[in-house]
């Protein structure tokens, strides 16, 4: 890319699973974990990065992801802001690097980036100097989503290793499934994606999972992890109908046999992807995943600002 | 028709190991031109430079008239010049689009004033690009067409696109095709295959390509009238073309370097300037686009020279706009990564650049024989250079070559008589 700064010294960031190793899954999860136990046994704030900044920038509407991010930047004592592209600069044409550029200018040390394209995240990280983290972009990448999700895995089932997941729905526009499948390939889970031929991309294996297009396919899973449906799919006949859809491979309480936990990213649709039976069963995980969120994302908000590659931390030790 | 600006012609000299696989020359040779034309050619000491038929680029985007900040009649035609072409044909979707015999003969009018390296404008197929009526072919071919594409996009109705094929009688042009169906391409943004399903990357089939190629073939066929297919990105479409020859259809086609050089593994850069239509697609396509080149069911190397401004390709994949330039870096693009591993030979490059698409659209061929209007390249292929944004003569400089190192580089251009470039 054109222009860019001189190159800084190399900083963490969080833009993709591809980037992590298992060791790296491990760690973030370790982390949260423990600061799950110190918030449950203190105050709920700790003083970790106090004197830091987290900026939110949102191109996309979202409740949860936002919500968890700037709390958890709070709950460690940082500085936190959110920027939507409603109401800002954005809506009157500013492009994503005037305003990377113009957020730089502040001295960020966590840009939190949510963004329709695949690759914002990645484009933000070259234009400034603060660690960037994904909070989605397009229908690429989620991570933050995929760890939580293994972090509510982990707490409820024990173990992540030689898990069996089974991936629900529309994997073609899901940057959720990406990122999970990808994430579960590393710990040592086992993956396979359910859906209709239209709606799993051709190639996908590449991610580390096999494909079934029949529901039976969920019956070995200890875990069901439904994807949302979403009804702007109906225009390009990806499927004929949300009623057909939902006969085929909607999570009813037939298909959940014992001992499974069932697990959707939210905002369900009940009676499409799910029934509600289901996801107010305690089989469903859905609060969990919640509340794995926050503890997450300080996680990983710790991870990136101290846990950094050598060169960087010595910068940040001079500086 | 070729246009360039009128000057007086030059006298020169070039030395060097002369290959025009086309007459059968593979010596030694020095080559005088006295006022444009090759003079004298005889026997020399060996020498390290490489002489051919210069260049020929049946496809680029000069962006004018619309688009002056991203390429002009000037700067694309330097850019040619400096790599090694004697003769481009520049594209008509421009703002507005080349439909008329006005813009026709406005453009041609400019090309006498600017252009260094003699150009011909392809006309539109259809009013506006629109897809729904002809353009009036007979006055634009007597304005001085070079042929009919709506190149950037296809024409959809294969009604029209029948019309087309017909009433282009009345010319001696032939229409040039991009071959896109749009309801199998719509949000596309890079090959459907894995790794735009590992990235989420909106695919982009190769059947996009291939029922588009297929239906226009048939077309074709039917009417028994010439077609050129443009960018071919797909194996389906090269062995639709190799069909299609075989039962007789009058059909040429063109790849750009990129297409022979990347696979769809380049995108996950998510660098824009990795991002085309067609896009980038397998490796096994990739082996049937260098396949049929070396067959010949490819004859021409097409760069699909399209510049655009920085800051539409700083922002993210998917909002950037498809195309990557072309015209500095084609020949040391394919040298390094065609010639040198020893997958094309030079010979072979050196036609498909050449008479390969001087030969489709009847411009005439460059030639090394006396009496003969020079146009003629002289290459040094040991010579490594990095390509950089600062090297460019286009205005341009979304190249998908930026910091890579090559080997081989034009050194002197000739085009019709006149030295357009010394390195």
């Amino acid at each position: 890319m054109a222009e860019l700064r001189a190159p800084a010294p190399p900083r963490r960031h969080l833009l993709s699973i591809a980037d992590l190793e298992r060791g790296d899954v491990e760690r973030l999860l370790d982390t949260a974990r423990s600061l799950a136990a110190s918030l449950d046994r203190e105050m709920k704030k700790l003083p970790t990065l106090r004197g830091r900044t987290v900026v939110n920038l949102f191109y996309e509407s979202s409740t949860r992801t936002l919500a968890s991010f700037e709390l958890a930047a709070k709950r460690l004592s940082a500085d936190t802001m959110s920027l939507r592209s409603a109401g800002s600069s954005v809506d009157k044409g500013e492009s994503l690097k005037d305003t990377a550029l113009t957020l730089a200018a502040y001295d960020p040390d966590v840009i939190v980036v949510r963004h329709p394209s695949i690759g914002a995240p990645q484009l933000v990280s070259r234009l400034t100097d603060a660690h960037v983290v994904n909070a989605g972009d397009g229908k690429h990448q989620h991570p933050t989503q995929a760890l939580l999700d293994l972090y509510a895995m982990r707490e409820s089932l024990g173990r992540l290793e030689g898990l069996q997941v089974a991936v629900v729905g529309d994997v073609l526009h899901s940057r959720v499934a990406r990122s999970l499948v990808q994430a579960l390939a590393l710990v040592g889970a086992e993956t396979v994606v359910v859906g209709p031929p239209t709606l799993v991309p051709r190639g996908i294996e590449a991610l580390g999972c096999t494909v079934s297009h029949e529901i039976d396919a969920i019956a070995v899973a200890d875990v069901v992890y439904v994807l949302r449906m979403q009804r702007e799919r109906m225009g390009d006949s990806f499927v004929p109908s949300l009623r057909e859809y939902t006969a085929l491979y909607g999570i009813t309480p037939a298909r959940v046999r014992d001992g499974q936990v069932v697990m959707h990213p939210g905002p369900m649709n009940r009676g499409v992807e799910i029934d509600p039976r289901v996801a107010d069963s305690g089989a469903a995980l859905v609060t969990d995943q919640v509340r794995a969120g926050l503890v997450v994302r300080m996680a990983v908000l710790y991870d990136v600002l101290t846990v950094a590659p050598v060169e960087a931390r010595e910068r940040v030790e001079v500086g | 028709m070729l246009v360039a600006l009128n000057g007086d012609s030059d006298s020169l000299t070039l030395e060097g190991r002369v290959l025009a696989a086309a007459q059968g020359i593979d010596e030694h040779l020095r080559i005088t031109v006295t006022d444009g034309v090759i003079s004298a050619i005889e026997p020399t000491a060996a020498s390290a430079l490489v002489i051919a038929p210069a260049f020929v680029d049946p496809h680029v985007h000069l962006r004018v008239p619309g688009r002056e900040d991203e390429e002009t009649i000037r700067s694309g035609t330097e850019a040619a010049a400096a790599g090694g072409y004697c003769a481009i044909l520049a594209m008509p979707n421009t703002e507005p689009v080349v439909d008329s015999a006005a813009v026709l003969g406005a453009l041609v009018e400019q090309a006498r004033k600017e252009a260094v390296v003699p150009t011909g404008f392809m006309a539109a197929i259809s009013k506006g690009q629109l897809g729904d009526e002809l353009t009036e072919m007979a006055e634009l071919a007597a304005t001085g067409a070079a042929a009919f594409t709506d190149d950037g996009r296809p024409v959809v109705s294969a009604g029209l696109m029948r019309r087309a094929l017909q009433y282009s009688a009345v010319t001696d042009l032939r229409l040039a095709l991009h071959c896109e169906e749009p309801s199998l391409s719509r949000g596309g943004h890079a090959h459907e295959g894995t790794v735009a399903a590992e990235l989420g990357i909106g695919p982009y089939p190769s059947t996009a390509e291939s029922v588009m190629v297929e239906r226009d073939l048939s077309l074709a066929g039917a009417e028994d009238r010439p077609l050129h297919l443009m960018h071919l990105s797909a194996r389906e479409s090269v062995a639709a073309l190799d069909h299609a020859l075989a039962s007789g259809v009058r059909a040429t086609g063109e790849v750009t370097p990129h297409h022979l050089v990347l696979t769809e593994e380049a995108v996950r850069s998510l660098d824009p300037n990795t991002k085309m239509n067609p896009p980038l697609r397998s490796g096994e396509d990739r082996q049937a686009l260098r396949d049929g080149l070396r067959r010949g069911t490819i004859s021409c190397v097409a760069t699909d020279h399209a510049p655009h401004a920085r800051h539409e390709k700083d922002v993210p994949f998917e909002e950037a706009p498809f195309g990557v330039t072309g015209l500095e870096t084609s020949f040391a693009a394919l040298y390094t990564h065609l010639v040198a591993p020893g997958i094309v030979s030079l010979e072979t490059l050196l036609e498909r650049m050449s008479a390969g698409p001087a030969r489709v659209f009847d411009l005439v061929e460059p030639r090394i024989e006396v009496g003969a209007r020079a146009n003629l390249v002289a290459l040094d292929l040991d010579a490594e250079w990095t390509v950089t944004e600062d090297g460019f003569r286009s205005l341009s400089a979304n190249s998908w070559l930026l910091g890579e190192t090559l080997r081989g580089r034009v050194v002197k251009t000739v085009a019709d008589g006149r030295l357009v470039f010394e390195a």
